[in-house]
């Protein structure tokens, strides 16, 4: 024990001081804009009422946390104690669902007196630490069913009581950790579907699931012929196939808008396109029956799943979205426009963002995110202040200051000779890379408004404690082993 | 190259980071229009208007000042419900007016954004201080008072010379880019538009910032940007703001024009285009811009500087004049003249007076055969080659009288008249194809000759001077502006100084002879005050004559030239000659010692020759 101790290393060669310098500037620069929004209004730093004086206090105990999670907490014991941390956090997060009040439609905050608390931040912890424990203990390699059951029962659980609760943007935070299982194994294909579904729910909204059908088409076709060398072929089969649809789509709606009552408009190009699809779809399963060609197979089910989502579509997004979501998303699609209502804050966000110019406004100077011009102002459209002030230059600062962050964490999760713990930074790389996409995303239109935070940078306690126990946790998990070899 | 994973997964999210980038470049660097929305949203701009300058007469009084009253502003984004039965009230205005306004808004609410649009136009102080005391009583959000200065006539004095203010157009303020904006007030006609550059003064503006529920916040970067007005620079006009009001009096009901000039410096001390604007009317244009505009006798057309009529006899004295500098004509040349001038089967009438006469009688007396034979020795002079160029010489005797061209006065549409030129006749007749007795009628200022009233005025003036003219004009250098040199400068004619006392002498006598002498101009006449003037009965197509009088006063150092012109007045003597005379009289002494004459002028009504076309 005593020699153990005399050749270990010492905290400052042990850990990754880069990590913990973009950790303490992000925290920084958080602190910093809550003031600039609230220095109009209460130009004192030191008053409880202020939120940059509250959010300091934050981050004194977020600091206070993290010293325990280095000093206090062996790093030995996070693995032995993923699974029952999971299970009494599922347990919260269902709970807080019949306790909690009403707060903007969603049950997710527990209420203690003055502090509240969120078991959907814990869980992101909790989720991480059992992800890696499954991987690790159960040495899932993602080549069969069991491996992939596993793993998507260990998130899906969670994801289905945090939806329940109505928490829908912290809900999609845990599809990032579809990264994590393309690092451990999963097919990319998986990726692909995802990226493909998306593409699909977005031409199905904005245009016509005719135009989703028919890229679907386009993809498995070209997916299928162009890794055998056979583009000729597809130029000669299905690009007349695919050119003769459009013309068909196109002479459909001109006849029937002229006509509005002929028998031709029974005819929808819509069916035309799924005969086409089915046709497809049995000749690739005949092909791949014969040849034993696994990726016909693949495609065939992915065609299935894309075209039965595409066709579900407009049913999902009635039914199972919620009318202000609904809005959201037809507002970003540029759908409908709706500067006053759902497209407020994102109009607001924008004209701050943009306002800011190249260098910005200066520190304090900014006007929209200053005068409440921008909704959320201190929370999750803290960004609208740096873009404002700082401009294009602070932007890009913050954002590299991230890319940075996550870029170590990942450094050092490749360095581990732990799987648990290479698993475990993934898991907080994936946290944070969706919470930076979303949050930034939608504050500049590129997604629809999710009410998730700016990780380290936005008011709240709860969720500056969060990060910073999914942060350290891995500093520790890091240095536990830096610390011998 | 294999990729593997770990380099894919940072690969994706440094392509995610780089994507927010590069979105966050095209809305914060390319794209500026968010610039201007978080301006318009965050920031009122609040223009403070300047005092226009005020415009003086030639002894300080003003003429055109300022007085305060505001434009009702609101931001329609922000109106509540307000009390418009209160609203109206305070304002006088209908309640259809009010909602038709904000109907307006409501149908451009994308456009107008935050801005701040105008409800009410020009309220008065009284008014505004009603409703400043509603505002404070009830829930007026988003409505605001904005001072402005509108023009104020203390004189009923020179209505249409010195022109009207009016709100800018986008027709003006696309003629004059980067200058005005929406709301501002330029001069668009007369003195106000000659010199706007110099009466507008300097716009100020005061940015504040607002916040997203238009509550004003304090200044932009504590005032740094903003900037105060700085007012217009006061106009000094050469204009006697008494003279003038009495010659308008003296005008009224009669359609013409009076010409006063100070001949030592060219100053115009009157000049009246009846009918003009009365300046009530001119302070509130837009309620009479078109019942002016229907009105057939214009009275918004300055007919004393763009007016072309022939000067009729007072042409006379240029012939006169031109003759005996050419040496045809001396004060001792007589001509017969029987009741006209007869040349072939025809004869350019004349009246009654004796026969033969000289130089001087026939200024006196006004005999037309007198200047038919003084221009047919003119353009018969052996001297010149032929007719043509007899006739060009003469042109250019006329010319340098002024007559022919723009004056050069600080008027915008100065008339140029008419000067007919070889070219003209050659024109119409055809080369070799007309002589003197062609052309004679142009001997008494007939025919193709045409000047402005201006043109008679500063003829007279150069009379006074003995020889020259400065260029007429209305504004006088003061403190801050500075007028063209060439005011300043003496222009003479092409006629030797030493001619003009000749004439004068008769244009004395034309005044000064007694009733019964045959003096054309006994009429205007007055004791001791040395009047020399000439009278004009000038022939129109239609209808009586136009009755015309130029005169100075006194002989020896003038101190006025008139020039009258009473369309359809008849004789000269009729109305023009003791217009002039009553005009010249109350210059010099302030006052008339012929009420009788002066009520018969002020009271007097032609309007009924002129028909009513509307």
């Amino acid at each position: 024990m005593i020699g153990q101790r005399t050749s270990q290393r010492s905290f400052a060669k042990s850990v990754d001081w880069l990590l913990i310098i973009s950790y303490l500037l992000l925290v920084t620069i958080g602190v910093m804009n809550i003031y600039s929004t609230v220095h109009y209004s209460t130009p004192e730093l030191f008053v409880w009422k202020s939120r940059a004086c509250k959010q300091l206090v934050w981050i004194a105990t977020a600091i206070i946390i993290a010293l325990v999670i280095l000093f206090v907490i062996p790093p030995r014991v996070y693995e032995p104690i993923s699974l029952p941390l999971y299970v009494v956090i599922f347990f919260l997060l269902v709970l807080v669902i019949f306790v909690s009040r009403d707060v903007k439609g969603s049950h997710s905050w527990f209420t203690f007196g003055p502090i509240s608390l969120q078991p959907a931040e814990l869980s992101k912890i909790s989720t991480s630490l059992m992800l890696s424990m499954v991987i690790s203990k159960l040495d899932l390699r993602f080549k069969t069913f069991r491996d992939y059951a596993i793993a998507g029962a260990v998130l899906l659980l969670p994801m289905l009581a945090i939806l329940a609760e109505s928490e829908t943007g912290s809900m999609l935070v845990y599809v990032g950790f579809l990264l994590v299982l393309y690092r451990e194994g999963i097919s990319g294909w998986w990726l692909a579907l995802l990226g493909i579904i998306i593409v699909v729910f977005v031409v199905t909204l904005k245009y016509d699931p005719f135009w989703a059908l028919l890229i679907i088409g386009i993809i498995a076709t070209l997916s299928n012929d162009l890794p055998q060398n056979k583009g000729r072929r597809w130029f000669a089969v299905h690009f007349p196939a695919i050119i003769a649809l459009i013309t068909y789509f196109i002479v459909y709606n001109k006849v029937c808008a002229a006509h509005p009552d002929t028998t031709f408009a029974y005819f929808k190009p819509i069916y035309l396109i799924l005969a086409c699809m089915l046709a497809l779809m049995v000749a690739y399963l005949i092909k791949g029956f014969r040849t034993v060609n696994a990726f016909k197979m693949v495609t065939v089910a992915m065609i299935a799943i894309c075209v039965g989502m595409s066709l579900a579509v407009p049913f999902v997004f009635n039914k199972v979205l919620k009318d202000y979501q609904q809005k959201r998303i037809q507002v970003l699609l540029g759908i409908i426009e709706d500067p006053r209502d759902a497209g407020y804050n994102v109009t607001q966000s924008k004209i701050a963002i943009g306002s800011g110019g190249f260098f910005g406004k200066g520190y304090l100077n900014g006007t929209q995110s200053t005068f409440g011009f921008v909704p959320e102002q201190s929370t999750d459209f803290i960004f609208c202040t740096i873009g404002e002030e700082t401009g294009f230059a602070g932007c890009t600062a913050v954002i590299l200051l991230y890319v940075l962050l996550i870029w170590r964490i990942l450094r050092g999760a490749e360095k581990s000779r732990e799987r648990f713990t290479r698993v475990y930074g993934y898991c907080v790389a994936s946290c944070l890379t969706m919470h930076l996409v979303i949050n930034i995303g939608m504050t500049i239109g590129l997604m629809p408004v999710i009410g998730i935070p700016l990780p380290l940078v936005s008011y709240g306690g709860s969720s500056l404690w969060a990060f910073t126990a999914l942060i350290f946790i891995f500093v520790a998990l890091d240095r536990n082993e830096k610390k011998y070899f | 190259m294999k990729l593997e994973r770990k380099d894919r997964v940072l690969i994706g999210i440094g392509v995610a980071a780089l994507v927010l980038i590069v979105k966050l470049f095209s809305i914060q660097v390319l794209d500026s229009s968010s610039k201007d929305k978080a301006n318009s949203q965050s920031m009122v701009r609040m223009p403070i208007y300047p005092n226009r300058g005020v415009i003086k007469d030639r002894n300080g009084k003003v003429l055109v000042g300022n007085k305060m009253c505001y434009d009702i502003m609101v931001t329609p984004k922000t109106v509540k419900e307000f009390d418009t039965t209160a609203f109206c009230r305070v304002f006088n205005v209908d309640k259809e007016y009010v909602k038709g306004k904000f109907e307006e808004f409501a149908a451009n609410s994308r456009r107008i954004g935050y801005q701040q649009v105008l409800l009410l136009r020009q309220v008065t102080p009284e008014a505004y201080t009603a409703f400043a005391e509603l505002l404070a009583k009830n829930d007026f959000d988003g409505f605001f008072g904005q001072p402005r200065t509108i023009r104020q006539y203390p004189y009923n004095a020179g209505g249409s010379l010195l022109g009207y203010v009016s709100e800018v157009d986008a027709n003006y303020i696309s003629r004059h880019p980067g200058e005005y904006r929406p709301g501002d007030y330029a001069g668009m006609t007369g003195l106000e538009a000659v010199r706007e550059k110099d009466l507008r003064g300097v716009k100020g503006e005061h940015i504040l910032l607002r916040n997203s529920k238009n509550q004003i916040e304090g200044p932009y970067r504590d005032g740094a940007e903003d900037t105060e007005a700085i007012p217009g620079k006061d106009i000094v006009t050469t204009i006697d703001a008494e003279l003038q009001n009495y010659g308008q009096r003296l005008m009224k009901n009669k359609v013409g024009s009076l010409v006063a000039i100070e001949p030592s410096t060219g100053e115009i001390l009157t000049l009246v285009s009846s009918p003009c604007i009365d300046v009530d009317k001119l302070a509130d244009i837009g309620k009479y811009y078109a019942e002016l505009a229907k009105d057939p006798q214009k009275p918004m057309y300055n007919r004393a500087v763009s007016g072309l009529y022939p000067p009729g006899s007072c042409f006379k004295l240029v012939n006169c004049l031109i003759g005996l500098d050419e040496g045809v004509l001396t004060p001792q040349t007589q001509y017969p003249c029987s009741m006209g001038y007869h040349f072939g089967n025809h004869r350019l009438g004349c009246h009654a007076h004796k026969s033969p006469i000289n130089m001087e009688e026939s200024i006196m007396m006004s005999c037309n055969a007198y200047y038919c034979y003084v221009l047919k020795t003119m353009l018969e002079n052996n001297n010149y080659e032929n007719i043509d160029e007899a006739l060009r010489a003469w042109d250019e005797y006329v010319y340098s009288f002024g007559f022919g061209h723009n004056l050069g006065s600080d008027f915008p549409s100065e008339g140029k008249g008419n000067i007919p030129t070889p070219e003209t006749y050659n024109r119409v007749y055809g080369k070799g194809h007309w002589k003197a007795n062609t052309i004679i009628s142009i001997s008494i200022g007939q025919g193709e000759v045409a000047c402005t009233p201006m043109h008679l005025a500063n003829l007279s003036a150069t009379i006074a001077n003995r020889g020259y003219y400065y260029i007429p004009h209305i504004v006088k250098d003061s403190e801050g502006i500075e007028i063209d040199p060439k005011y300043h400068e003496k222009q003479y004619t092409k006629v030797d100084t030493t001619h003009f006392h000749k004439i004068i002498k008769g244009m004395w006598r034309a005044v000064n002879s007694g009733f019964g002498s045959g003096g054309t101009a006994s009429i205007a006449a007055v004791e001791g005050m040395d009047i020399c003037g000439k009278t004009g009965t000038a022939q129109v197509p239609h209808g009586a004559d136009n009755s015309v009088f130029i005169c100075f006063a006194p002989m020896d150092n003038p101190k006025i030239a008139v020039a009258a012109y009473v369309e359809h007045g008849g004789f000269g003597a009729t109305w023009a000659a003791p217009i002039a005379s009553l005009l010249v009289e109350k210059y010099l002494t302030g006052s008339t010692t012929r009420p009788d004459l002066e009520q018969r002028m002020l009271q007097g009504d032609l309007m009924y020759r002129f028909p009513s076309k509307r």
